[in-house]
């Protein structure tokens, strides 16, 4: 170790070529902070995240206040805050949310309560697969927008027809997903079941369900998001209020305003549906955090 | 006959290709014996127990628990598998009482659970849940829920084959003491051959691919059976004897023999 400096000075060349301060620099390098899969500090991760809103929101503003284009085609942020207090004062935003809340939630229900038992079934049972499965792989690739004119013929632009938009959209990638969550039961679990002298629906019901509940509960929070995306087409098309007929009405009189409430509201009502299945789920499954290998 | 496996054969066949994986494997287990089955990897000796715990369907022979044709899987054969198969999402206690439901109220099923446990000496771990033991406590408790209904077979397979070298060898003494003092019919499968002699009334040799008996001797060591033993002669005999005929089996199919 002593030498080192020695080599450096009496080198005629140390002065040319760098060589020895190259070494200080490669292990800086290895010991940076960033590389695939790498860990960060949760205040930094957080800081971040806040920082990219904040960024958002500033580009937002600064290009309404730079008038890069009209006010009537990009309102400002703050107007939009305006208009949003306004809508929650008169009672507009609660009555469009309430509305749409409402049918997404009978629809989402429906479309879970077929979609969780045939998924479940077809996970299990290989003839259920057969029967099923190829069907729903098909129809999951038509565009459940393009079922929009079948089903206004079908049920008119009543609550149903936003029901069954919903469902189609919805029970078809749900009973697929499910199916693959229960796939993934580990084979050992259910035959040591058997050999506990249970029988086909013992099971499937203390079992199967049980080890593969945290993977369906994830399911459902997933599609939930989707969901959202047909309850707002079936409210563009033909309903009477809810936050896509808010957003559609808006358009017809340029108030570009209330359109941005009307998206922002969704976005944060998805985010916090969301954020809460996460959480319920993290409470009733607590024991899938540290899975074991 | 406790346990009778009778000229059992298994083909696979995946609609391109049969593999047959046992081709007439027969042997008795008398009550109480503790017999093991080694063999190399892939010569059919999982696929025997599997078979004989009802789990998996012979093609053509049988399987009969005292002079009795098996019928699928039941209480009377319990199992033990190499993969962890304590249920993640219930505790240590309640894994072993899942096992009693079928025939025991709740205060006995908690009594029971208790014992067995204590058998295992994990009792003090009843409400811990799967995640935090490590690999060779949850082995203890997957034995202690095998034992807990009394089946009259146990069937392990490899049950220690993914702890390490200290663990395994502790898990074959408390396996051997458990089985001094309280005596079952066994049939265990390992490719380990010191476990298989040190727990074993009775070593078969397997061959591979098809699947048949192809060596079946008895250990006469003496019980109770300590780790001392692992390094005495006679114990070593019974090794090298064991090793020469399951290395000539993995000689042929790696192609070595000419």
């Amino acid at each position: 170790m002593p030498e080192l400096p020695e080599t450096v000075s009496t080198n005629p060349a140390a002065g040319a070529v760098p060589a020895p301060a190259a070494r200080p620099v490669a292990r800086a390098r290895r010991r940076r902070r960033v590389r695939l899969y790498g860990p960060l500090d949760p205040r930094i991760y957080f800081s971040v995240a806040v920082a990219a809103f904040v960024a958002m929101l500033l580009a937002w503003w600064l290009a309404s206040s730079l008038n890069v284009t009209s006010d009537l085609f990009l309102p400002s942020p703050g107007r939009v805050w305006h208009r949003a207090i306004e809508l929650a004062r008169d009672g507009t935003l609660e009555n469009a949310t309430w509305a749409s809340f409402r049918r997404i939630s009978i629809g989402f229900l429906i479309s879970t309560a077929f979609g969780l038992p045939i998924g479940i079934l077809i996970g299990t049972y290989r003839i259920a697969e057969a029967a099923i499965e190829p069907p729903v792989d098909f129809i999951r690739y038509m565009p459940a927008v393009a079922f929009v004119p079948l089903s206004i013929v079908w049920l008119g632009v009543g609550e149903s027809q936003k029901y069954m938009l919903i469902f189609i959209g919805t029970f078809f990638q749900q009973v697929l997903m499910v199916m693959d969550n229960v796939k993934r039961v580990p084979r050992e679990y259910v035959d040591i079941g058997y050999t506990f002298g249970l029988r086909d629906v013992g099971v499937l019901l203390r079992i199967v369900l049980p080890a593969s509940a945290p993977a369906i509960w994830d399911t459902l929070r997933i599609t939930l998001g989707w969901a959202w995306t047909w309850l707002v087409v079936a409210e563009l098309v033909a309903a009477p209020n809810g936050l896509g007929h808010m957003i559609l009405t808006a358009q017809r009189y340029f108030e570009t305003d209330t359109i941005f409430v009307g998206i922002l509201t969704i976005g944060l009502l998805g985010l916090a549906m969301d954020q809460s299945m996460k959480l319920i789920g993290a409470r009733l499954f607590r024991w899938a955090e540290t899975r074991q290998g | 006959m406790k346990l009778s496996i009778a000229g059992l054969h298994k083909v696979f066949d995946d609609g391109d290709r049969a593999v047959v994986a046992l081709d007439g494997a027969t042997f008795d287990l008398v009550e109480n014996e503790f017999a093991t089955l080694i063999g190399t990897s892939g010569c059919g000796k999982s696929t025997l127990l599997m078979v004989a715990a009802g789990l998996e369907e012979e093609t053509a022979g049988q399987v009969l628990v005292n002079g009795r044709p098996i019928a699928g899987p039941g209480r009377d054969r319990g199992m033990v598998f190499q993969t962890y198969t304590l249920f993640p999402w219930l505790t240590v206690q309640k894994n072993v009482e899942f096992a009693l439901r079928a025939e025991f109220g709740k205060g006995e099923r908690r009594r029971v659970a208790r014992d067995h446990l204590a058998l295992v000496g994990l009792e003090q771990f009843a409400n811990a849940y799967p995640s935090q033991l490590s690999g060779g406590m949850r082995q203890r408790v997957a034995i202690a829920r095998a034992l807990s209904y009394r089946p009259e077979i146990l069937l392990m397979d490899e049950p220690f084959g993914a702890l390490d070298a200290q663990t395994r060898q502790l898990m074959q003494e408390l396996l051997t003491r458990l089985w001094e003092q309280h005596r079952l019919t066994v049939l265990f499968v390992t490719h380990d051959i010191d476990e298989a002699v040190f727990l074993s009334d009775r070593v078969l040799v397997m061959t591979n691919r098809p699947g048949r008996i192809k060596l079946d001797i008895p250990i006469a060591l003496e019980r109770p059976r300590h780790f001392e033993l692992f390094s005495s002669p006679e114990f070593l005999e019974y090794k090298a004897q064991l090793l020469a005929s399951v290395r000539e089996e993995s000689l042929k199919t790696a192609g070595f023999a000419a």
